[in-house]
């Protein structure tokens, strides 16, 4: 046990400062704004690999660990849909999950986020469409935020996230008008 | 009867590998397998291919050391060939999927699908249809699992939408209680129809898809793709293509071991573990990524060699954190050593003991950990693992401590080669041009991925096309492994024991 806490005390806290949201990755202008409303920036996202090559969950981790402290951020994984705010969806979606995909989208509770991961979960990726994919998490479901990337780097992910749950310019600008 | 007297019938060797190549019929299968069975060896491998509109060709990989056989078995007309599914256990999955996708039958006696669920017909076979009927109307199909019955025996059914990050797969328990009498697991879920979408690739652009096949496993499976291109193309890789490529591969199998250790203390209860080991495998990622200009190196192994040499401050960044991780990890060993409620947690879990091990054909890392020799950096080395002495690490014990013990075995040697390699890395070219193989040339790439043996099967079509490319990931032999070593065990120990093998489902679904 001491050693445990000296290893802890030596560690120290070693987390980073969180990236910006990235304007850039939103692809749907539909706000979500009684999310923020509602839980001001406190989210909690189901992962779901549609897909994947399991590339893109290696970084949906490393979001976890102390450097990047997602749940610091009071952002945190759970573990069914119906407790969710935002789906974090990888591809491509292979027709064999669809069906789970469409039913993890219907259990999540409205108002609901889905941000894509990675370039298939964006286009198909090196997969593409065929006779058992789908081809992007756009093609099964609404996706608001689309991050591109093979894998796409934790602080990337993070700042797709960060884009689905904070005001766009736009809205920003009215915000401030009123 | 002994494998020595089929070595005479073979028909060509790789160059610069000890891959023979080996034509039997149909009817003298079974016999080849029962004495590689008997040498101790293992099936790694089998699909069919198509070349004439129909699956006219299965191909088999066996290894028993010092040998690998790549097996070519002509099929009659109507198809069939015998199962060898009671001499290789794993072989009835195998020759399910080989049915699914090329619509040749086995005398196996589960006729059960196993890739294919309900994303296209059952007549309909995608390594030959062309093109490929549109998928059923009912998106749903159902599986006939295993019933199994008696007083207070209930069914647990998870999946495939997995409660954390992972990939999805179905797991059927029957429970008495919290004991679990029978796991059948049902995979499939992320098949994604990998060995059509090569066929539509040109050949010197195979390996990006390969390297997706399952992405944990990236370095490996790029790697065994390129082998076995570079081996049809007669390729002579220049030395310092090869040592870079095994500097990726441990610092793929580091980085996984790494994030494995950190998991398994988690599901036993021990978050400062998982803290501790991600903030590792983080400082890793990023010093290879100064090193070799990515963080997972999804696309560093090209045809010919890799796609960039070291960056030269990258070098001594990566060896100076080596050293530190030595540091740390030797600190965190002895505390998962010395922590009693994890050892209690670890000790007895999930336990596949060598006998079964042998006798299901248990792989790689799960395997070593039940007393299983085999490991392809060992015993089918290609450059440049015959030059860097590797220590082969085996445990007898076969629970999760073992596979837990084992992960921290390989781990050091692992950082012992990588520093080796920066050391003494051979000046020269990182990379060399590949010709375009000519239509119908084959070749067999073997890798020995973190998980287990990759293997690779290609074989050239025209004008620089694919016409088969079969990818085999280790996961094949082991999920049925952990339907063994479930048995007797609780069900919230299933999380813990199912991370302890950490299998691929990708790489298994294709």
């Amino acid at each position: 046990m001491l050693r445990t806490l000296q290893q802890i005390l030596k560690t120290g806290i070693v987390t980073e400062v969180p990236p910006a949201p990235a304007e850039e990755l939103r692809v749907r202008e539909a706000l979500q704004s009684r999310i923020r409303e509602v839980l001001g920036r406190a989210l909690c996202i189901r992962a779901v690999d549609a897909g994947s090559c399991n590339g893109c969950e290696l970084e949906i981790h490393a979001l976890g660990n102390p450097i990047y402290s997602i749940e610091s951020l009071g952002i945190r994984f759970v573990a069914s849909p119906r407790h969710a705010d935002l789906l974090l969806v990888t591809g491509p979606v292979s027709r064999h999950m669809e069906v789970a995909l469409r039913r993890t989208y219907d259990a999540t509770p409205d108002p609901k986020l889905v941000v894509a991961v990675g370039d298939c979960g964006a286009c198909g990726g090196v997969f593409g469409d065929g006779y058992a994919s789908c081809g992007a998490v756009s093609n099964v479901i609404a996706v608001d935020v689309v991050v591109p990337g093979c894998p796409p780097s934790p602080a990337r992910v993070l700042a797709g996230i960060l884009a689905a749950i904070s005001p766009s310019p736009d809205e920003s600008t009215r915000g401030s008008g009123q | 009867m002994s494998l020595v007297r089929w070595m005479t019938r073979a028909t060509s060797t790789q160059a610069g590998a000890a891959v023979t190549q080996l034509l039997v019929e149909p009817q003298e299968w079974r016999e080849l397998a029962q004495d590689v069975a008997a040498a101790g060896g293992r099936l790694l491998a089998l699909w069919g291919t198509n070349r004439v509109g129909q699956c006219d060709t299965l191909h088999a990989v066996t290894v028993a050391p010092p040998r690998v056989l790549a097996v070519t078995i002509p099929l009659d007309a109507d198809g069939g060939y015998p199962g060898v599914e009671d001499v290789f256990p794993s072989a009835s999955r195998m020759q399910r999927a080989v049915f699914d996708l090329c619509g040749v039958r086995s005398t196996g006696q589960d006729t059960r699908p196993w890739l294919r669920h309900a994303a296209w017909p059952e007549d309909a076979f995608p390594l030959v249809a062309n093109p490929m009927p549109a998928p059923p109307q009912s998106p749903l199909d159902d599986y006939a699992f295993v019933r199994v019955e008696g007083d207070g025996v209930h069914e647990i059914a998870v999946g495939p939408v997995h409660a954390g990050i992972i990939e999805p797969g179905h797991f059927r328990f029957s429970v008495v209680g919290e004991k679990v009498l029978r796991l059948e697991e049902r995979l499939g879920y992320v098949h994604k129809g990998i060995e059509r979408r090569f066929t539509e690739l040109p050949i010197l652009d195979g390996h990006r898809l390969a390297a997706r096949v399952s992405g944990d496993s990236a370095v490996a499976y790029a790697w065994s793709y390129c082998q076995a291109l570079e081996r049809m193309a007669g390729t002579v890789l220049p030395p310092r293509a090869a040592w870079l490529r095994a500097l990726a591969l441990e610092l793929e199998r580091i980085a996984n071991h790494l994030g494995d250790l950190g998991a398994l203390g988690n599901d036993a209860g021990f978050a400062v573990g998982l803290a501790q080991f991600s903030r590792l495998k983080e400082h890793l990622l990023r010093a290879t990524e100064q090193a070799l200009g990515q963080r997972y190196l999804l696309d560093f192994v090209v045809p010919g060699g890799t796609r960039n040499d070291f960056a030269p401050a990258g070098a001594t960044v990566l060896d100076e954190y080596l050293v530190q991780l030595t540091d740390e990890v030797t600190a965190l060993r002895g505390i998962y050593e010395e922590h009693t409620g994890l050892r209690d947690r670890f000790a007895g879990a999930g336990t596949v003991l060598p006998e079964l091990a042998a006798w299901i054909g248990l792989v790689g890392l799960a395997g070593r950990a039940s007393g299983q020799l085999l490991d392809l950096r060992v015993d089918a080395a290609c450059a440049p693992y015959a030059e860097l002495n590797l220590r082969r690490c085996t445990r007898q014990d076969g629970d999760v401590l073992a596979r837990v013990t084992l992960r921290f075995d390989e781990l050091s040697e692992s950082v012992r080669i990588v520093r080796r390699i920066l050391r003494a890395l051979p000046s020269g070219n990182h990379s060399i041009a590949v010709t375009v193989p000519l239509a119908g040339a084959v070749g067999v790439g073997l890798i020995e991925a973190w998980r287990g043996p990759v293997v690779v099967g290609l074989e050239a079509g025209p004008d620089g096309s694919i016409l088969r490319c079969h990818p085999q990931d280790p996961s094949w032999h082991n999920w049925p492994a952990l339907e063994h070593a479930i048995i007797g065990n609780i069900v919230p120990d299933f999380p813990l024991i199912n991370k302890s093998f950490n299998l691929s489902y990708s790489g298994h679904d294709l």
